[in-house]
Formats: structure tokens, sequence, C-alpha cells
């Protein structure tokens, strides 16, 4: 049994150690707003954060989330950036087809939450692990700037 | 997929019922299906619906697969145009597999070749117009006032002395009423909803909190997850198979040979994975071992050099004899098309019939052939459309369908068939590999005079398995892209060679023939223009004085991206004009070429001709994600073979573009009251030429084979 805190709840989960959390999140808890696009890091649709910080769950053993904060695409509403991330993702309606965009908002929210003002170099750099084919990157980056914006006016 | 004429009465086209809880239902056939249905000589089906519930909710019952694409949000607005909606009370929910839904394009349920709003065009505002004019009649009776003193706005009736009642409140009344003969449309120019700016996607919120459910998120209760070990050269089998040490994953149930290879099934994927890491299979690699990427670039180029069935023929291409002759090879190769979703399908076979959840293209064929893979009628067939992460045209093959439901039949037990990144990319259903020669000529004046191409690649249609080449032997999207070359050239001949290495399935690839024929040719016309000493865009423009939609979005295009005027230092312009689709689209290319060669595009400027549009902001973005799926395409884009086997795996070795390298586009819709063409896959033909024209202007390195960073 692997002890974790999932959206601020602590679920126990029978699973081998070196399962990926992805399918932890997925298979077990049936948290599937994180999705599987690659399985090697490569992709970012698996982007969850780990006390704050953005990691690839498909590539990282579930017993090294163990005793710490993992946060998925359902709970980042509840954080001040992620909260403003979604908001102006559905401003912008930036989705397409849609499958990427939990991995995007993840990152997205993640650098909002340590740069209240990114700049396109910052977007760049925190961004470039996630993988769109709808191509929606410009959208994107004109709802952080948005989510930045009314993150500071709130 | 032939076209017929249609003779649906119009007592087939509509029928109404009444609601539980005094809501009006409106079923309608499209075209499409009576078609098939009087062909089979069935009754016509009576299920594609339009309700309106007394809570002023009003639902579009959608039989088209959201893709991304924006067709949830386009098929409603359709409707709403001619009903006088209220659009915040719209909503949309997608159909099951029903040949009501039929798509009147295809005569079959299916989402593709960007023929969404161009079949659905009409039969959708006719349902919205009948259920208008009834909610009218019932107004009407309701106040015992004549019909014609009464209008619509905004979900209501509206009297001409001021009263009002809501469509919700008229829903019940409305269902016992007979609906009217016949329907008139609105004028065009009294649109408020379609063609205009403002209109927001019905599935945004959802997609943005990860509410929205793809094939991936069914879980049922008893599911076993299946992956597949695929043979690792195509046509292989498997020769024999140690499954012991398989079986002794935790989580592994079943491990069962298939004809596509060997299953393991389990408690989940992870589990199912492992089990398939430890399988011990000896293959028999069959006839392609040997397969590589440098013998199939051999095998097209020889076809192309034979020539092969003539697919145009104008003037006296092979006598010509112009002042100047310009030669040049073109070659393109396999491509995946990566949807951000790997493939996948649950299936269910029990007793009384098979029920199928995916992110399906082809809810319509997957019926016939499901029904025959588990032995039941086609009815009972039960296809469950889930969001579709990206389709591109790969969502439209049978093979995750076909394979979860033979391993559900096998098992007894519901199967969630997953397909890792690695199967997805070397699971074939390619865009084919091409070689094309062309041949141009100009008179002394650098006039073009002639222009001839030898293409050679494999046949999707007969790789469809639905379609087969016709007589004449032309692959229609073998030679599209290059058969209806736009340039007024007296002496012009097309010849298609079929070739097909290895046998590899080929399947429709965003845009399909055009992505790589549209860069043959205006990479190849651009070489024309150079040689005849004259600008590319004035070249193009010259030849095409009886083509004026092709004209009007390449001099937009030209005019927006500033044509001629300077460009920031070591910047470069290419143009390219493409119609696909019944569409027209220009691209200006500025592209910048570093110290090392890499090329970074830096804006797009992209006009767009696709006669009336439904949400143009919608059409703007549907531009965008074509020109990024072509640029990645055609920077990094290629799938290569050695001694049979596949050799990419991943996004490591099968690069997308990401947002570091993102152009600015910028998208200019030309007016237009034609009648609407797609617009799902015509940005993606221009970008390749664009690009590399850009890339001639700034190097004089003319690229002939794609992969540009090959």
């Amino acid at each position: 049994m692997v002890s974790l805190v999932v959206n601020g709840k602590t679920r126990e989960v029978d699973a081998a150690p070196d399962t990926p959390l992805l399918w932890v999140l997925r298979d077990s808890l049936r948290l599937t707003g994180t999705k599987f696009g690659c399985g090697i890091a490569q992709c970012g649709a698996c982007t969850v954060h780990l006390d704050g910080e953005p990691v690839r769950s498909c590539s990282m053993p579930v017993s090294a989330a163990a005793g710490k904060k993992v946060t998925t695409i359902e709970g980042i509403g509840a954080t001040r950036a992620g909260k403003a991330v979604q908001a102006a993702w559905i401003r912008h309606d930036v989705p397409q087809c849609g499958y990427c965009q939990s991995g995007q908002i993840m990152s997205a929210s993640a650098l909002l939450a340590k740069k209240r003002a990114p700049s396109d170099a910052d977007i760049d750099a925190a961004m470039s692990g996630n993988v769109c084919r709808c191509g929606t990157y410009n959208q994107i980056r004109a709802a952080i700037k948005d989510a930045a914006a009314s993150a500071k006016g709130a | 997929m032939r076209a017929q004429p249609m003779n649906a009465s119009r007592r087939e086209f509509l029928k109404t019922s009444a609601m539980a809880g005094g809501g009006l239902v409106i079923g309608f056939t499209l075209p499409g299906a009576a078609r098939l249905a009087q062909g089979a000589d069935k009754a016509v089906p009576m299920s594609a619906y339009l309700r309106i519930a007394p809570s002023n909710e009003i639902t579009v019952v959608c039989g088209l697969s959201e893709m991304g694409q924006g067709v949830h949000t386009a098929i409603p607005m359709l409707v709403a145009e001619e009903l006088d909606a209220d659009w915040s009370r719209v909503r949309v929910e997608q159909a099951g597999v029903d040949q009501a839904f039929a798509n009147p394009i295809f005569g079959m349920q299916a989402t593709g070749g960007s023929t969404s709003v161009r079949g659905h065009w009409e039969p959708m505002r006719k349902a919205g117009a009948t259920a208008r004019a009834m909610l009218i009649a019932a107004a009407a009776q309701t106040w015992k006032a004549d019909a014609a003193d009464c209008r619509t706005e905004r979900g209501m009736v509206v009297h001409k002395s001021g009263k009002k009642l809501s469509y919700g409140q008229l829903a019940g009344k409305a269902a016992q009423l007979k609906p009217p003969a016949d329907v008139k449309l609105k004028d065009p120019a009294r649109f408020t909803l379609l063609g205009k700016s403002g209109t927001r996607r019905l599935d945004s919120a959802a997609k943005s909190t990860g509410r929205a459910k793809f094939g991936l998120d069914v879980y049922l209760p008893g599911m076993l997850t299946a992956v597949i070990a695929y043979p690792p050269v195509p046509g292989g089998k498997v020769a024999s198979v140690n499954d012991a040490k398989a079986k002794a994953v935790r989580g592994v149930r079943q491990v069962v040979q298939i004809p596509s290879g060997v299953a393991v099934l389990a408690d989940g994927y992870w589990a199912a994975k492992l089990g398939r890491d430890a399988l011990e299979i000896q293959w028999d690699h069959g006839a392609n071992a040997s397969l590589s990427s440098e013998g199939i670039s051999k095998m097209l180029s020889a076809g192309a050099a034979t020539g092969g069935a003539v697919g145009r023929n104008e003037g006296d291409a092979k006598a010509a004899t112009p002042a100047k002759k310009i030669e040049a090879e073109y070659e393109a190769p396999y491509l995946s098309h990566s949807c951000m979703e790997p493939l996948n399908c649950t299936a269910w076979v029990r007793k009384d019939g098979v029920e199928i959840w995916a992110g399906t293209q082809s809810q319509g064929p997957a019926q016939g052939i499901l029904a025959q893979v588990a032995g039941v009628a086609p009815g009972k067939v039960k296809v469950n459309t889930m969001y579709l992460g990206g389709g591109f045209g790969r969502r439209f093959a049978p093979d995750p369908v076909v394979g979860a439901t033979v391993l559900s039949k096998i098992t007894g037990k519901p199967v969630k068939l997953v397909y890792s990144r690695e199967d997805d990319m070397r699971g074939y259903f390619y865009r084919p590999a091409s070689v094309t020669r062309m041949t141009g000529g100009l008179d002394a004046d650098g006039r073009a005079t002639l222009f001839s191409a030898s293409v050679a690649s494999p046949s999707i249609m007969e790789g469809s398995h639905f379609m087969k080449l016709p007589p004449d032997g032309v692959d229609a999207f073998g030679v599209e892209g290059i058969r209806d070359c736009p340039y007024d050239i007296p002496n012009l001949r097309v010849e298609y060679s079929r070739q097909e290495p290895g046998g590899l399935q080929v399947w429709f690839w965003r845009s399909v023939g055009h992505s790589q024929n549209s860069f043959f040719l205006e990479s190849f016309v651009d070489e024309l223009a150079h040689a005849a000493g004259k600008d590319p865009f004035e070249f193009r423009r010259s030849l095409l004085g009886k083509q004026p939609r092709y004209k009007g979005v390449l001099e937009l295009a030209a005019e927006k991206a500033g044509w001629g005027k300077p460009l920031p230092a070591g910047v470069h312009r290419g143009i390219a004009v493409v119609q696909s689709f019944g569409s027209f689209c220009a691209q200006v290319a500025e592209v910048s070429v570093g110290a090392d060669g890499t090329p970074k595009v830096q804006r797009v400027v992209a006009a767009v001709d696709c006669g009336m549009t439904v949400n143009p902001d919608i059409v703007k973005r549907q531009i965008e994600s074509a020109v990024v799926y072509g640029l990645t395409a055609a920077l990094y884009g290629k799938i290569t073979f050695k001694d049979g086997r596949v050799e990419q795996s991943n996004f490591h070795d099968y690069r997308m573009l990401r947002m570091s390298e993102m152009p600015a586009v910028e998208v200019h819709i030309v007016p237009s009251t034609e009648a609407p063409g797609g617009i799902g896959e015509p940005g993606t033909p221009p970008i390749a030429p664009a690009v590399a024209n850009a890339i001639f202007a700034a190097t004089g390195k003319r690229i002939r084979k794609l992969p540009i960073l090959g």
C-alpha cells in the first residue's frame, strides 16, 4: 500500500511502488483529467504538481510521491494561479481537441504561481515541454498573459 | 461515398413528437441516411433530434465527432440561427450510431474530409426553421392570433402587441401540431449568428477542467486493460510465444494470441505493459524483413521515371518544345498522425450485442465491421462516441475498435485496448510516401507553356478497403493537388504510377494527397518563377486569370503580409496557394535561417476563402491549427524503415513543433456568399511550400525532399 495526498485528500492505494504515478491517478483513483500521451516525459500531457512543482507523472514512480502533496487538474482550481489560468483558458476558448490541455494548464499554473508576470521567454521555457498537436500555442500564450493580468488585479 | 440524387420526401425528413414533461422533439433524417436506407430497402430511421424542453433548454443531438475542429459548436449554431434560439440555452449532445446521422456527403455516419459544415449546412438549418415555424404556430394558436403577426427573437415568440411566450412554454403545444409542409430558410444577409465573430465554443469549460471524457477515460466494472505485442515487421506473424513470465506479472489476467499479435490483458495499463515486456516471442518476419527507406525511395523514383496512368492531359505535353525546360524530382516521406491521445477503444461483447466506447471518426462503418467481428446484426452494435484527442484522419481507421472487440469476444469481459505511444507511431496507417517528377517549360518571354508531373505513390483508395482504384488507374488522393493544378498552362499532363512498397497500410492524413502534392506543385511553380526571372507572387498571379478565388486569396495574403516591402534583416518570404476541400488558402511564410542552416518561421499570414462561414473564430483557429500540423511535418516529420522496422518510436525521434518554435499566425477571411467549403484541412497544404520557398529566398537552396530538417 502506498499513501498519497491527492488534491488535499489522503488516499491509500494498492500499487507496486514502481508504478508510475500517472497510472495510479488514472487506473486506481479514476482521476482521468491527467492524460497519458507518450510515457517518456516528452509531451507533458501527464503533468501534475508535486508540492507545487510541475512533474511528468508518467515517468515518476508512485513511491516518489508518497508523503508529498499531489495536485491534479481536478484540484488546481482551488489554487489562486490555477483558478486564474482555468478562467483564462475558458475566456480564450483555448482548447481544440483538449487532450493536452490538462497538462498545459498544470504547467501554466506552476509558472504563474512563481512568476506573477511571466515574459515570453519565461513562457517558452515553462511551456515547451507540453506538446499540442492542434497547435493552440498562441492561444495558450495569450491566456497565460491574461491570467497573469487578471490574477494581479484580483 | 458516391454522390447520388436524393429523393427523400418531406415525410421522411421530419417527424415530431412530444417529450416527457411537455417538450418538443424534432426527429429528422439527413439526406444521406435516406439515400442509404432506400438502397438497402429498409425503413428510414428517425432519430436525429432537436429537443426543446419546458425549461427553455435546447439540445442539439450531434452525430459528428468532436476532435477539436469545433463541430460540436458549429452544428448547434446552424440550428440556432434558423430557430432564433437564445444561444446561452443551447447545448449539444453526442449521438449514438444510427443511419439517421449519416453524413450527407458520405452516406454513412462519419466525420472527415472537412465535410461536416458542407454536408449539414442546409439540413440542420431546416430543422431549426421547422421548429421555429411550429413554435410560432403554437403561439398563434394560444393567442388566437395570426401567425403572420408573430416574430421570434432569442428563444421567444413575440406578438406584434408585445405579448411574449418562451420556446419552453410553447414546446408542449408545438409538439401536438403537424409540421409545416415546407419552410423558408433565412437570407444569409439576415444571419445574426452564422458568419459573425464572438460565438463561444460549447466544450471549453469541460476541456479546461479535466472533465471532458475521451476514449481512454472510460472505465467499466470488471474491465481488463489490454496491450498487444505487434509484429515488428509489417506482415509478420507470431512463430512461437512463451508467456510464462508475462503471466507471472502482478495484475496480468490473461495472454491471448490474436491475428494482430499477442495480447496481454491485465487489471490496468501498467500491469499490461509490464506483462507485454515479459513476453518471449519468436517472430516470423515474412517478406518485408529487408524493407528500407532507401529501397522505398528507389522503387518510387523508378515508378515516377516510368510513368503510369494518365490523370489529366491537355495540349500536348510530350511534344512541347519550350525555350527553357526545368526538371526536378520531389519526394515526401511516410508520416504518422500522432494524435495526442494514443489510439484506444473499450469494447464489451455480450450475448445481446456489442457496445464500444471510442473516440472514432467512423461510427457508421465501425457498426458494420463490428457486427461481422462479433457475429451479430448491425443493429446490435452500439457505439458510444467519446471526445477524440485528435483525429486527423487516423481515427477513421477501424484497427482499435476491431482489436478491442476481438479481445472482449475472446475473454467475455469488457476490454480497453490501449496503444502505447510507440504502438501508435509504429502502427502504420501512414500518410503515403511519394516521389514525383516534374517537368516545366517557359517560352522566350518567361511564360509557362508546359507542366507535367509523374506521381509514384501507394494507393489510399485501395488501402482504405471501402474504395477501389477507378478504371482509369489513377488514385484520386495520389494526384489531388497536382491534377487540379489551377495555373493556365496550355500543355499539361499528370500521370500516376501505383507503387506499394512492403504492402504498407497507408491512410488519410490531414489534407490527404494535398499534404505532399501541394508541396511539390507550389515549390515547382516557384522554381519556374525564378527560372523565368519573375517575382513568385506575380508569376502565380499572371497564371490565375481564370481562377478568381485562387487569385483572391493569393492577393489578400500578399497584401496583408506586405509582399514586396522590406523585411527585417535576415527574414525572407515565401508564398503558396492551394484549393482543397472546397476552400482556397494562400499563405505567406516569413522565415529566417540561422548560421547553422536551421530555419525559424517567424510569421505566417494566411488568407482563406471558405465561402460562407459558420463561426469565423473557429475558422481562424482551424487554419492556425492546420498550419502548425503542416509545419511540424514539413520541418521534422518522417517515418523511415530499416530492416523492415519503423525507426521512429516516440516524440524524441518523431519531433513535434513546440511553444518556443511557434510562429505568429494571422488569418484573414475573404468575405463570401459562396456555399461553405471545408475548414479542418485546407490550411495544411500551403505551409510546407510557403516555408520551403522562403528558405530558397533566404539561401538559394531549393528543398525538394521533406522533411526540411531531414
